[in-house]
């Protein structure tokens, strides 16, 4: 299940005055489209493009401030519904799941097509929100289906029509082909499925390696994913991009801060901890420069995260002002049930994990600008 | 050049230069041994341009020469050859051969111009002295366990060797430390070493130097400069850069206060700690010590994999006590231990915990806990 314009669905929802108007989701002179409606789609307005370009297409546009409670809310009640179906859901995202609903047939007395016809009913009566079915033999196809006819699609693609709906579809469909892949395919002459299909195992391992077996196994309908109710995390991070350039070290050093935290938040709230961290800056002219270290032992602490970050920062040539900064976590496991007490050359490391924890249940009760680093204001 | 040398004689000082060579090079005259023939003997000269060794070993040597060869390639030779066989080493000086024989075999390798081989600066020394190979063995044996593996604080990367004032009076030194664990290590100070600057002796470093100090009466003539330590066997010299950087204030990290005192059989001990760590989870490796009058009970909760204890007699007198360590750390520290009774003294669960041996200052470990 796919939902339609998401955000944008859940704003013209909320806002009745933006029903007919052509509405981008998205934040700031810097952004990008994050979401756009229906409307301004028929503009040529789409997702991740910057703001100004969708401005150029569209001016009349309404742009509107994501607000990600509301979206995170609608898309709870979702969930809700689909657990009602089966309990074997994957989110991908908060607007879009895949949902296994094999050997449900006799538990609800009606096949899955029906049920998720009754899914997208109710999410229409009791949620005013529209989405798109693309059903299927496996997770590969479902997705393909679900963007076949949106919005408001519902398609279905039995194993025997595999073969030949797939035929004469082009090999981008695939999720994990981009340009880079696209382009080596296209050296090869592998254009539609059906070019992938002369080809051998070995020879499509041989000349893009492990992609090469996926693509072996696509071309034929195959794809052995399970809906997995937890996909494993494999990393945490957030970046921002300012609304200016900046060279300046203190308010970089608030930015590194805030991402810290956000990241530790989020590890903390899934019980995760990560060796890893991740320093990510663009400079002004787009160029990326990324630094990483491991830690002796993985963390879940935004002081921690923040002076590993910090130190990396301060290991970086700066000779340029930034557009961006990120600050990540990876190799992650899931949080210890014991943790070191500290470093033994940085005594205070100890009390500050404390006063953090302190602060993070103060936060979880009062919200989270209760109690705030000085750094944060930066 | 063409001489000829005892196997057993020409392995050994082949294998100490191909373990100085990096693996992976990019520079292929760093893959070579320089091999110097003159007069009584022979020398094998390896580095990586951070540690130099250079091996002396007594040949016949015919005709004085020097080219230089792939060292892993002429230590794997060696090795395959008979022990006994009488090995002969002739370079022509034109083809840009090394041909090795042995009774019927017969080897031809390629040389690189030994004028290309990097020889280390040498360099003033403000330091000079002499020390039992058995003395700087536990100096480093005892503390290497601790040296750190972060690339951030490169500075832990060795074993900080130096003077040091203790109760007895000054000392020479060795403290490595990664910061969950510290090891600090002293010896009577050697005359000569007073002076010696102190330096960060680095990982690799001191895992060829303990092929020197395999005969514990032989003595090691060590040269210390701010940036070089040399140290020189009569057959064998090894000089190694040193690591820049300030090796941190480790007296304030060695507690002072800690007053419970546990007394045990440390071999009882790491074997125990061993036992109950079979369970412990892959990550934490968490073993908590839960002691009492005169008891300790060792134990593992790791709610994926299961529970273990296992109870001990010790001398403990103190209140009772909850503390959980990483069980890779108590054993390292355990099996320092080799004469008398492993004596911990803890102060509270959250606070650093000291080890050493019996009432002996000399060899102090110390070590942080961890929330169990």
């Amino acid at each position: 299940m796919d939902c339609d314009a998401f955000y944008a669905s859940v704003e013209k929802r909320d806002n009745p005055d933006l029903a007919d108007k052509p509405v981008i989701i998205g934040g700031g002179r810097r952004g990008v489209v994050s979401t756009a409606c229906y409307v301004a789609r028929i503009r040529g307005v789409k997702s991740a493009m910057p703001m100004f370009q969708a401005l150029k297409l569209c001016p009349e546009a309404v742009i509107v401030k994501p607000r990600f409670p509301a979206y995170e809310e609608a898309s709870r009640a979702i969930r809700q519904m689909m657990e009602e179906m089966t309990p074997s859901i994957e989110p991908l995202s908060l607007d879009e799941a895949f949902m296994d609903l094999t050997g449900t047939a006799r538990l609800h007395g009606a096949p899955p097509a029906v049920m998720l016809g009754r899914l997208i009913l109710r999410m229409k009566n009791e949620l005013r929100l529209t989405g798109s079915i693309g059903l299927s033999h496996n997770k590969f196809l479902a997705k393909v289906a679900s963007d076949l006819d949106k919005p408001r699609g519902f398609s279905v693609i039995g194993k025997a029509q595999t073969a030949e709906f797939l035929h004469d579809k082009p090999v981008r469909l695939i999720w994990g082909v981009g340009q880079a892949t696209q382009s080596a395919l296209d050296k090869a002459g592998i254009r539609t499925f059906s070019d992938l299909l002369r080809w051998d195992q070995q020879d499509l391992h041989a000349r893009f390696g492990s992609m090469g077996d996926r693509l072996y196994r696509l071309a034929r309908g195959q794809d052995s994913r399970r809906v997995a109710r937890d996909p494993r995390m494999k990393s945490i991070s957030n970046e921002t991009t300012f609304a200016s350039d900046t060279s300046d070290p203190d308010i970089l050093d608030g930015h590194i801060w805030r991402m810290s935290e956000k990241v530790s938040d989020r590890a903390k709230a899934k019980g995760l901890m990560g060796r890893v961290v991740t320093l990510k800056l663009k400079r002004a002219n787009h160029t990326l420069i990324t630094r990483r270290v491991s830690l002796h032992d993985p963390t879940q602490i935004a002081d921690r995260i923040y002076r590993t970050a910090r130190d990396l920062f301060d290991q970086v040539n700066h000779d340029s002002a930034y557009r961006l900064l990120g600050v990540g976590l990876s190799d992650i496991s899931k949080a210890a049930d014991a943790t070191s007490y500290g470093d033994l050359l940085d005594p205070d490391a100890g009390k500050r994990a404390q006063a953090e924890r302190a602060t993070d249940v103060i936060r979880q009760k009062f919200g989270a600008d209760a109690i705030l680093k000085g750094r944060a204001l930066r | 050049m063409k001489l000829s040398i005892e196997r057993g004689t020409l392995l050994k000082a082949v294998s100490q230069a191909q373990s100085v060579v990096e693996r992976r090079n990019t520079i292929p005259i760093l893959a070579n041994v320089l091999i110097e023939a003159e007069g009584e003997g022979v020398s094998f000269r390896a580095t990586d341009l951070d540690i130099e060794v250079v091996d002396k070993a007594p040949a016949m040597v015919e005709r004085a020469g020097a080219t230089t060869v792939s060292a892993v390639t002429l230590h794997e030779i060696v090795r395959k050859l008979p022990d006994g066989a009488l090995v002969s080493l002739t370079d022509d000086g034109t083809k840009g051969r090394l041909t090795v024989e042995a009774g019927r075999s017969n080897f031809s390798l390629a040389t690189l111009p030994k004028e290309d081989f990097p020889v280390m600066a040498s360099s003033e020394y403000t330091a000079n002295f002499s020390a039992k190979a058995s003395v700087l063995r536990r100096l480093f044996d005892k503390s290497k366990f601790a040296i750190s593996t972060e690339e951030t604080r490169y500075y832990l990367n060795g074993v900080y060797m130096h003077v040091a004032e203790a109760e007895g009076g000054r000392m020479l030194r060795c403290v490595a430390t990664d910061g969950h664990r510290l090891a600090r290590i002293d010896a009577d100070l050697p005359s000569g070493a007073e002076e010696m600057p102190g330096v960060i002796v680095p990982r690799k470093t001191v895992g060829e130097l303990r092929k020197l100090l395999e005969d514990d009466d032989a003595d090691i003539a060590v040269s210390v400069s701010e940036t070089k330590v040399r140290f020189t066997t009569d057959k064998v010299a090894l000089t190694s850069k040193v690591i820049e950087g300030t090796f941190p204030d480790y007296m304030r990290v060695i507690p002072t206060g800690n007053t419970k005192k546990l007394e045990v059989d440390a071999s009882e001990f790491a074997q125990a700690v061993d036992r109950v760590a079979t369970v412990s989870s892959e990550r934490s490796r968490a073993v908590k010590l839960q002691l009492d009058e005169d008891r300790l009970v060792l134990s593992v909760n790791a709610p994926d994999s299961g529970a273990a204890e296992e109870e001990l007699g010790v001398a403990y007198g103190d209140d009772r006590l909850e503390i959980g360590f990483n069980a890779k750390y108590l054993l390292e520290i355990a099996s320092q231990v080799d004469r008398e009774n492993a004596v911990f003294l803890f102060n509270s669960a959250g606070d650093p915990t000291l080890m050493r041996e019996g009432n002996d200052t000399s060899a102090v470990y110390v070590v942080m806990p961890m929330r169990v």
